[in-house]
């Protein structure tokens, strides 16, 4: 077990190695940058910038240096002190910007993670259950609408009967007079009251998407011999269900973790982004709309650094559960 | 459901036909097919979809982009057969929308002028357009006389007819989720073609790879590619940009498939025994293991659709993706973007309707194909 860990771990350094040459590749392959366009900007404002200024954020990030050299000046302190460059457009370092919201980004996602396993495994096991039920009919059809209706889209629909039914606008993670304040019991209660839209609308496909494994998976397991000898020895339906089908079944749905994550991390970026949360979201659409370098490649890193840590973790949970996994992933 | 109703089928069909007769492996699928009723009903409507936004100018009452300026945010024309006296009319009719002050409220707000009909007539005609790009006409599917308006689906904030603004978006929306499918599908074949077919180290490298890429979170990255889309390209351009971006990263999971499915095949004895009678790889490939995956590539290609078409409407709608004056379901959804704006015009959603329902039909289609792929599998 020390072994596959250690592997995984491993495996996860090398991808997060490559996860940070790529963002950072990506995020400064569109022409320009932004001293470039604040410059210009300014320029044509008829006040011309403080050359100083721009000098210091020019040989600071070597912003006139080839691209393998800034990655270097970009990747060398934020692994070494954590520093994770400066924002051009906020004028503070990234990480103050980003660590509250990045917070935030990782409480929602995992909550909604929690929500949709939660929803889906006791409506599985129903529909599992009771196959062909107008029950099973129903919790189908929902789920199809689930899958199909994009993020935003719920989230808008949200807002709007929010409004329409009980009069209050939902945005925002917390009420205007905890917004600022430090964290308190009252503070964390305050979140956890505005916690359900933002979970419900990132969970909703997700948990439709397991409904829909863990249901054929069940099907399937009922069909087998095991079944049909516990059965024949008297066991309980209810007690035989859990105990054997339902275990069976539930490692697909751990491995499953894998593609749900993303899956719940895509999702809270674009609801964050139409329900005005304070989470990355919004920051990562402005941070690439105006080319703020390093807050864009902050984020997207510590966001796959979140999913990437994540996924492995399933995974080391999935082995640690199934010792065939296990065996087979350290030989 | 089907499924319950096939041992008796089968029963009937001892009776009434011969004994055995022989079907081909695409009949066996098409028949298989067919019993799946809702796939089969998506697939109709899938066909009638793609034609009707081929034809988006003629089906659509009126141009994308004309502006109705006396009709700002006007809701849905109600289409009707019985007039403001009570008499059923069997020609259904509309009346003309006008915009007036509410005395009361002091509201602007659209009433219905009862005072004169106007009968709905087909092939009306409009503003010109270029049918397909090259036939000059201006002939609408239907329409009514002037000065009555019809406008389905209401209009936006500019006065331009959601309807007509529908089907051009979804002529767009349609397309880039098959453009992009189409980058997609040769990555994919290429990359798990050549990790199932020759393993060993390219096949560890091209695991990696997809297992990288699917770690990623999908969203955050394909907005860091779209803004790689220069501001200045056409439309067109900014088109094939945004099919690529959703490309580059919908690639995998279809590698994946492919890979599976040839590493399976490749074990089969035929494969075997086609080496052995020394036919080339190259015809062993195209001759032998192709047509043993068709099936399963239709399938996961029909997958694939939805997903490119909910990414491309996520962009367009942060912005992103599409960008006006093209039209997308992504940009018509940004009209919906301010709650104060829908709560008050909520046909401003319809669009968002229609991105739901596209999607549903190619998942029930994919769901009826994955179900005939296998012909002789009975579940």
């Amino acid at each position: 077990m020390g072994k596959y860990i250690l592997k995984r771990l491993l495996y996860v350094l090398i991808v997060l190695g490559l996860v940070s040459l790529v963002v950072f590749y990506i995020i400064n392959l569109p022409p320009g940058s932004w001293v470039e366009n604040y410059a210009n900007e300014l320029e044509a404002t008829g006040s011309p910038a403080d050359r100083s200024e721009l000098d210091f954020l020019t040989t600071r990030y070597g912003l006139d240096q080839p691209l393998h050299v800034q990655y270097f000046r970009w990747i060398v302190p934020l692994l070494t002190s954590g520093d994770f460059g400066y924002s051009f457009e906020w004028r503070q370092p990234v990480w103050s910007l980003i660590a509250d919201r990045l917070l935030l980004t990782i409480i929602v996602s995992l909550i909604s993670l929690v929500f949709v396993y939660a929803v889906a495994i006791p409506i599985a096991l129903y529909s599992a259950t009771h196959q062909y039920s107008a029950g099973d009919y129903f919790f189908s059809f929902i789920g199809i609408i689930g899958l199909a209706t994009p993020n935003f889209l719920l989230a808008l629909l949200f807002m709007i009967i929010m409004l329409r039914v009980f009069g209050v606008s939902p945005g925002g993670l917390f009420s205007p007079e905890y917004l600022t304040a430090p964290w308190s019991p009252a503070r964390v209660w305050d979140l956890l009251i505005h916690l359900p839209v933002p979970v419900i609308v990132v969970g909703t496909s997700g948990t439709a998407s397991v409904i829909r494994i863990l249901r054929s998976q069940l099907l399937d397991e009922f069909q087998k011999q095991y079944v049909i000898t516990a059965r024949a020895k008297g066991l309980s339906e209810r007690w035989l269900i859990l105990k054997y089908p339902f275990r069976m079944a539930l490692n697909p749905i751990i491995s499953n973790i894998g593609t749900l994550l993303p899956g719940i991390i895509s999702g809270s970026t674009i609801v964050a982004i139409v329900l005005g949360l304070p989470m990355t979201g919004p920051l990562l659409l402005r941070s690439i709309i105006a080319q703020d370098t390093y807050v864009a490649a902050g984020i997207l890193m510590m966001l796959s650094v979140v999913t990437v840590i994540g996924v492995m973790l399933s995974d080391i949970l999935l082995a640690w559960l199934d010792p065939r996994i296990r065996f087979e992933k350290s030989n | 459901m089907e499924i319950n109703s096939m041992p008796q089928s089968a029963v009937v069909n001892l009776k009434t036909e011969p004994a055995y007769e022989i079907l081909s492996q695409r009949q066996l699928i098409w028949r298989k097919f067919k019993r799946h009723r809702v796939a089969l009903l998506s697939f109709y409507a899938l066909i009638a979809l793609y034609a009707i936004v081929l034809l988006a100018e003629f089906f659509a009452p009126h141009g994308a982009f004309e502006r109705h300026s006396s009709h700002l945010l006007s809701p849905p024309t109600t289409i009707r057969f019985v007039d403001a006296e009570g008499v059923f009319h069997l020609r259904p009719f509309i009346y003309r929308m006008d915009n007036e002050l509410n005395r009361q409220t002091f509201q602007r707000e659209y009433v219905e002028d009862t005072s004169e009909k106007f009968f709905l007539k087909f092939f009306v005609e409009g503003e010109p357009y270029k049918l397909l790009g090259f036939i000059d006409s201006n002939i609408h599917l239907i329409g009514v006389d002037e000065p009555g308006i019809f406008l389905p689906f209401g209009t936006d904030a500019l006065g331009r007819d959601i309807l007509s603004r529908l089907l051009l978006g979804s002529r767009t929306s349609l397309f880039v989720g098959l453009l992009g499918l189409a980058i997609g599908f040769v990555l994919g074949l290429f990359f798990g073609g050549i990790s199932g077919y020759y393993g060993g180290s390219i096949d560890l490298f091209v695991q990696r790879l997809t297992e990288f890429l699917q770690s990623l979170p999908t969203l955050p990255l394909w907005m860091a590619l779209a803004a790689l889309v220069p501001a200045e390209w056409t439309p067109i351009q900014v088109y094939f940009g945004i099919s690529s971006v959703l490309a580059i990263i919908g690639w995998t999971s279809l590698a994946r498939v492919i890979r599976g499915k040839l590493i399976s095949l490749r074990e089969e004895d035929y494969v075997m025994a086609a080496h052995l009678s020394g036919v080339s790889e190259r015809a062993i490939i195209t001759r032998h293991l192709l047509p043993g995956f068709t099936s399963y590539l239709i399938v996961y290609l029909t997958l694939a659709v939805p997903q490119m078409i909910l990414g491309e409407t996520a962009l367009s709608y942060l912005g992103l993706g599409i960008r006006a004056p093209a039209v997308s379901l992504g940009t018509l959804l940004q009209d919906a973007q301010n709650v104060q704006t829908v709560t008050l015009s909520p046909w401003l959603l319809i669009p968002g309707g229609m991105v739901i329902l596209i999607v549903v039909a190619f998942n029930f289609l994919g769901d009826g194909l994955r179900d005939a792929a296998d012909p002789y599998r009975h579940s």
